[in-house]
């Protein structure tokens, strides 16, 4: 039983969210009471779940959502460079998602109407403020800025795949969900 | 006019500090702090720095398509969205009374979701502060840390939140982003097996959840004098109230009190909500800030969620909850129920709440009935509004005879808390931050501040708008620190 543990190299693994709505990453935790075995093989790098804000050398980063603005196409290169393995979990990094359904808003009528002529507003004024990161015309699934090693689908991708993703990569096997564990709702 | 630490004099003079992005919240959102040489605090402000557009793209859907498509807002509280949209289209349809059984199957599905989202909130996201102190490691801030040190709490955690997803599993579908509510009623009911299964762990998840009040009293107990002024200010707030003015987070009609406690109105029917409440926008955040019509948007700022709820409410409809509501509202002399960190505590009572509804409506034959749709006459437009895990939620639809939807307003729960938050960082700047070299375990108060309040940066980033297409981001001292293009396909570079 209590024998010495040889110290494993844990798999450390950085998480974001980009332009998605958590639900991925609700999927991660999803996984139940594996997540708490599942840490005594991996730690996490940056993620939303810890207060590392920069992305260190990984050995797996999970990128949730495409890219809306500027902000998450910087997050998303500082991924790639301290990443070994890339994977696109979900929709939304895979193809944009639903947030991609703006592709084809003509986006300055659209602005003016959310922030200066909607009924209701006191005094409108689009935000402009340096601060806020530059929105992009499109939303882009993040394979077209940088390579992505794994594909993971699902709105969100369900929690056993995500389990078998990992489990595969922690056991040195190329990740292979199978049947049932793939899908696209 | 603007609010104090809200904009600094001369800007240009000054340091600025960022924390980037706000973690263990949910959604993208940024802090920047401005100080003078002397590390005086001259402004403060929380940044929504994303949008998403989901008002504008669903427009032109067909309205059924409305319940799915909107919870992709967050995957948290999807199902608040879920069936804020689908109370929303009830109205449009003209259905006035549900079903028996399609009610109480989507009183479930959102008890399930209070239950998991005040967990994860709790236990994953800001037990870490509260446990190990303000300041502790940075390292070992967080879930895993928990985990390590206090491996009995975490699991509790885990497994209520656990509990919460599998209510929403069998009601909605799916765990997130199921399709359970539809315009007019529910598209299932439970079966006999699911109902025994999820009755089997009921009165376990009441019994922890028990113990979950016990502990964030504990802290309070340990810590009162911080607790109580840690971020501490005044506020208005708004909620939904049942009839009897008892705590009703599915249904009923807006309560308001002003900061001093005064009732501002009352049982006020939200499918008039903008009679009563107004919009604000600024440029440096892409989330708008409503305010109280009445008292105009300098004075009009109020907050929302569980702090406002359970100190709003004349009762709590289960028993249990109602007792811990009565202990908090009595504790150091009510103190605590107007503080920052009051949130949490409130935020354990509603989840004991969830977890007694759970139960007692597992023993409510309706949820294994068939009579799930109703209908009604038809209407031009709708407006639904629940009480989602962080607060009040407002949809609004118009929807055309094509049944095509041709107008979306939704004012989600972090919007209602947007000045709040905000007026709760400068506090803690004024009080922790003025005149001291800032540290990171410094800068984690002001998340904490922002963490109290559950807000989901997410939900918030609906809005779709877009800035001008070429931006110098100016530095500090005039100079330019980088320009953004765009390229043929419409994505922006930034060049150093
Ligand atoms: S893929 Fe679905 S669940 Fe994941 S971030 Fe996008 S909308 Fe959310």
């Amino acid at each position: 039983m209590n024998a010495p543990q040889t110290p494993v190299k844990k798999l450390r693994v950085a998480t974001t969210s980009l332009a998605g709505c958590f639900g991925c990453h609700m999927s991660i935790l999803d996984i139940d009471e594996r997540i708490l075995k599942l840490l005594d093989l991996i730690e996490f790098d940056r993620s939303p779940l810890t207060d590392i804000k920069h992305c260190g050398p990984c050995d797996l980063g999970l990128i949730e959502g495409g890219l809306c603005n500027a902000e998450n196409v910087h997050v998303l290169r500082e991924f790639r460079k301290n990443c070994k393995i890339l994977v696109a979990v979900g929709a939304c990094a895979i193809n944009g998602g639903l947030p991609a359904q703006r592709n084809h808003l003509d986006l300055r009528d659209i602005l003016e109407e959310v922030y200066q002529t909607e009924v209701g507003l006191s005094h409108g004024g689009i935000p402009n403020d340096p601060e806020l990161p530059l929105p992009l015309n499109q939303v882009h699934p993040i394979h077209e800025v940088v390579k992505v090693d794994y594909f993971l689908p699902g709105c969100p991708p369900p929690a056993d795949a995500i389990w078998k993703l990992l489990t595969d990569l922690l056991a040195g096997r190329t990740p292979n969900l199978g049947h049932g564990l793939l899908h696209y709702d | 006019m603007t609010f104090e630490l809200e904009t600094a004099i001369s800007p240009e003079k000054l340091r600025r500090v960022a924390i980037d992005p706000v973690s263990r919240v949910e959604g993208h959102g940024k802090v920047t702090i401005l100080l003078d040489d002397d590390n005086k605090v001259h402004q403060v402000r929380l940044h929504i720095v994303e949008f998403r557009g989901f008002e504008k793209f669903i427009q032109g859907r067909p309205y059924w398509e409305v319940p799915v498509m909107v919870q992709r807002l967050c995957g948290i509280c999807p199902v608040s969205h879920h069936l804020a949209a689908s109370k929303a289209l009830d109205m449009m349809m003209g259905v006035k009374q549900l079903t028996p059984t399609a009610e109480k199957i989507r009183r479930l599905m959102h008890a399930g979701q209070i239950l998991q989202s005040h967990a994860l909130h709790f236990f994953h996201l800001s037990s870490p502060d509260l446990l190990f102190g303000f300041g502790s490691d940075v390292a070992a801030r967080n879930i895993v840390g928990v985990i390590a040190a206090h491996p009995e709490i975490a699991k509790k955690g885990v497994l209520l939140r656990k509990y919460g997803q599998e209510v929403i599993r069998m009601t909605a579908g799916k765990r997130v982003h199921g399709t359970g509510s539809v315009p007019g009623g529910v598209n299932k009911s439970l079966s006999a097996e699911e109902r025994a299964e999820l009755l089997k762990d009921a009165y376990q998840m009441v019994a922890w959840s028990r113990d979950a009040v016990g502990l964030i009293r504990q802290l309070f107990e340990q810590n009162l004098t911080e607790y109580n002024r840690f971020g501490r200010f005044r506020s208005a707030g708004m909620c939904l109230v049942a009839a009897d003015g008892s705590m009703d987070l599915y249904h009923g009609g807006l309560r308001a009190r002003d900061a001093d406690g005064n009732t501002m109105f009352d049982h006020f029917d939200y499918s008039r909500y903008w009679d009563v409440i107004g919009e604000d926008v600024k440029p440096w955040s892409y989330m708008k800030f409503p305010f109280f019509k009445s008292l105009g948007p300098e004075d009009g700022s109020y907050r929302v969620g569980p702090l406002t709820r359970v100190t709003h409410c004349d009762s709590i409809p289960t028993p249990l909850a109602d007792k811990e509501r009565e202990a908090f509202v009595a504790f150091d002399g009510g103190s605590s129920a107007g503080a920052t960190l009051g949130y949490h505590w409130a935020r354990m009572i509603e989840m004991l709440h969830a977890a007694e509804c759970i139960k007692d409506l597992l023993h409510d034959d309706d949820i294994i009935g068939h009579d799930l749709m109703a209908t009604g006459q038809r209407q031009e437009r709708g407006v639904g509004v629940i009480e989602a895990p962080r607060g009040t939620l407002i949809h609004h639809y118009r929807v055309d005879e094509n049944d095509q939807v041709i107008r979306a307003n939704l004012i989600v729960s972090t919007t209602h808390n947007n000045q709040a938050m905000n007026t709760a960082v400068r506090e803690v700047a004024k009080q922790y931050l003025d005149g001291v070299e800032i540290t990171e375990g410094l800068l984690n108060h002001i998340e904490i501040a922002i963490r109290a309040f559950d807000p989901c940066l997410s939900c918030a980033t609906h809005a779709l708008g877009q800035m001008p297409l070429e931006v110098a981001i100016v530095g500090a001292d005039g100079n330019v620190i980088d320009e953004a293009t765009r390229d043929h396909r419409g994505l922006t570079r930034l060049v150093s």
